[in-house]
Order: structure tokens, then sequence, then C-alpha cells
């Protein structure tokens, strides 16, 4: 049996300080601060690039998704570990993702980004990660009380390609309609001339390091929000250890590179509203609880050829035009005219679906 | 005695907690876990680790991994 280092807690502490010192780096070399990754954030971009919805400062196709979605796929082929897969209440999941994401967006961030706020000196991050916590507290109770979305099936091997050939369609779209100086749409993509859809790293060197984490993720299965679902559930700190190596290491990267600053206030893409910040993650943590894996993991098991994960990605690319569309999202002046509204009512159907989705006796 | 949880197609953590559950109840000294997955292998091992479980032995079949649990 061969094993397999990253998956031992040396292998996920390394993985951790690999994406967070990458992320201190990208933000360096042009991502949005303390925006170096964030998944929720940029697959909200890429629904921008695409016209699902029209806030036109986010628009941009993100290179680090399509590289987190390959690399896992290379990985997985490499190991012999892609195995196409479907059918676990694929529906709940795209749910589950649009709720995530609208959860996700009245914070401003992910769960990475939440880790990544807190490594730049954001303290409102500290309460978005108390809400997340709180949210993942609330589905483990689910998860011990026997809720499940049910068993997978093999499917065939094509079935295992969807997402990552969409992945491989975007960056043919943006290798065909490139995006230049003052030009707002090339072709069928939208493109942001100012705020965090015009700040990005160079497209190769944003698809090369997300490459190597996709890679690295799939290999360790690394996941912010299983890292607190196994400390709550199981008292287990692998998981945890790789995701306290990525603040850790990002917050080292940032001192060396200038980027941490200490604050509440002005902090980048932040609001400072904290009972929404905290409500906003505790909606995204138990949506994320509910469906089994972060924002992040969700990609790098689609990678392996897990459609339910795939579904969970579109449905966090459908929830970030519906929170744009609908002004669900927050911006740095606060929460957005319906914010308040859909954490309610995100919270009511992740309840539900909790309460619903079981074992049948 | 032993006796056999079927985890297959169960994402992660339901095969961790059928196999906690198991090992709770006390009742056989032979647990067999049955996944599908080498994430879900790798997780069931290193929860039965910590519960003060032993692996005795892991065999695999196509995609399938039996993993055997003792007490020790």
């Amino acid at each position: 049996m061969v094993k397999n280092f990253f998956a031992s807690r040396w292998g996920i502490i390394g993985v951790g300080a690999f994406i967070g010192i990458a992320a201190a780096l990208l933000q360096k070399l042009g991502n949005p601060g303390n925006m170096g990754i964030c998944v929720a954030c940029f697959e909200r971009d890429i629904a921008g690039a695409l016209g699902f919805h029209r806030a036109g400062v986010v628009q941009y196709i993100r290179p680090e998704i399509i590289g987190f979605v390959a690399g896992s796929l290379i990985a997985a082929l490499s190991f012999k570990e892609f195995r196409p897969r479907c059918g676990s209440a694929p529906v709940v999941r795209f749910i589950l993702g649009i709720i995530a994401m609208i959860g996700a967006l009245v914070f401003l961030g992910c769960p990475w980004r939440a880790a990544l706020r807190l490594a730049g000196g954001d303290g409102n991050a500290v309460i978005g990660l108390l809400g997340l916590a709180a949210g993942i507290g609330i589905g483990v109770q689910f998860l011990k009380n026997g809720y499940t979305l049910g068993r997978t099936q093999d499917s065939p091997r094509a079935a295992g390609f969807m997402l990552p050939l969409f992945m491989l369609g975007l960056l043919v779209l943006m290798l065909i309609y490139p995006g230049g100086e003052a030009q707002a749409k090339s072709g069928v993509l939208f493109y942001s001339l100012k705020g965090p859809g015009a700040m990005h790293a160079p497209l190769l060197v944003s698809l090369g390091v997300a490459l190597v984490i996709g890679f690295l993720a799939q290999r360790s299965r690394f996941c912010t929000m299983g890292a607190l679902r196994d400390l709550i559930l199981f008292r287990q700190v692998h998981l945890l250890s790789g995701f306290i190596s990525l603040v850790v290491f990002a917050f080292l990267a940032n001192l060396l590179l200038g980027q941490f600053h200490p604050g509440f206030a002005g902090q980048p893409v932040a609001h400072t509203m904290h009972l929404w910040n905290f409500a906003g993650m505790v909606v995204a943590g138990l949506a994320f609880a509910l469906a089994g894996g972060c924002p992040g993991r969700q990609l790098f098991l689609a990678g392996e050829g897990d459609g339910d994960a795939a579904v969970f990605v579109f449905g966090m690319i459908t929830g970030a035009a519906i929170a744009h569309n609908f002004g669900l999202a927050s911006s740095p002046k606060g929460v957005g005219p319906h914010g308040i509204a859909a954490v309610i009512v995100g919270l009511a159907i992740c309840l539900i679906i909790g309460f619903t989705m079981r074992k049948k006796a | 005695m032993s006796t056999t949880i079927d985890a297959r197609g169960l994402s992660c953590p339901q095969p961790v907690l059928m196999t906690m559950d198991e090992i709770k109840k006390r009742t056989e000294n032979e647990i067999i876990v049955v996944v599908d997955s080498e994430a879900s292998k790798e997780n069931v091992s290193r929860a039965a680790a910590s519960q003060g479980c032993g692996v005795r032995k892991i065999t695999q079949d196509g995609d399938e991994y039996r993993i055997t649990i003792v007490r020790d």
C-alpha cells in the first residue's frame, strides 16, 4: 500500500502553508486585498464575466477556479482516484450551493477568504469565522441526528468530466476574448474596469499556482469546513491543522510583503456590520456543512469526478447571480438592500433541508 | 463475531460517523467497514486509531475497500 504523504499530519500542514503563502503572493501580484484566493468571490466574478449578473466591479474569469478543478483532475487521474459518480440528492446540493454563496456574499468571503482576511489583519474576519463555526455547529447537530443526502452511484466516465470541461471552456473563451485596456466587453465576456474585478495577477501565474493547489488539495483532502466540522463532531484536529497552517503562513507572508494592516474599519472589500458578518457566515457554514465540503473542497471533488459536487459549484455560480441581481450581496458600505431578508430565508431553507433529509427509519 | 458496515457511496463524514457509532456500541470485537473512496478509507482508518482501535487489514476489490477494525 503506497502511503499518501499528503494525507498525513505534516502533509496537510504543508499544503495549508503552501496555500497561505501562495494567496499572499497572488495578492502581491495583483489580486484584490485579502483576496489572494476566495473561492466564493472568484466564482462570483466568473458569473459576472459571463453576464449572469451585471455588477460592473466584479467581472473576471478567475483562472484560479479553473486551475483548482484541473489540478485536482490531474492528481485524481495520476493516482487512479478519478471516479465519476453522482446521484446524491443533486437538486438539494444545487439549492445549498445557491444559499452558501448568498451567505458568503453577505459576509464578503468564503471560509478561505475569512482565513485570509484574518491573516491580513481584518478583525471582522474573527466575527465571520465565529459565524462559520456556529453554522457548522448547527450542521453537526443534523449529522448526529441522521441527516444524509443519500448514496452516490457510479456513473459513466464522461459524467466526471463535465465540470472540468466547463472550466476548459471558460479558459478557451478567455483566450479568444482577452480583456484589454479600457474595454468592458470583449466578445461574449465582461471585464471590470475598476474595483476588485479589475485586480488580478497575471493569467498564467494564477493558473499555474492554482493547478498546484488543486493537485495538493486533492491529495490532502484539504477542506476548511471539514476542519471545523471534524473538530466539533469528532474532536479531530487533522483538517484543522491544515486550516490553521494556512492562516499562520498567510499571516507571516503578509508581514514580509507589507500586507498586514490590523483593524476593523476600512479593510479591503469588507464591511463592519458585525451581526450580518456573523449571520451571513452562519448561513454559509450551515450550507457547506450540509453539502459536505467548503467551496474549495467542492471544486476538488468535482475534479475527481464527483458530479454532485459539480452541481453544488453550479449552484454557487447561480447564487452569485441571484445575490447581485436581487441586491443581496454586501458592499464595503454594508449589507445590500435585501441582504438581511436573504439571510433569514437562506437559514430557514437550510433548517428545513436539515430536518427533512434523513435516513428512512 | 464481526459486523459489517456498508458505507459505499456515502460521503464524508458519514462513513466515519457510522464507524464511530459501531465502535461506541461495543457489541462486536471486529468491525468491517466497506467504503468506495480513498479519502473515506483514510478517514475511517484515522477515526479508528483515534478511538484506540487497530486497523488489522485493508483489502481492495476494484474501487472498494474492506477495512477490518479490531479493538486493541
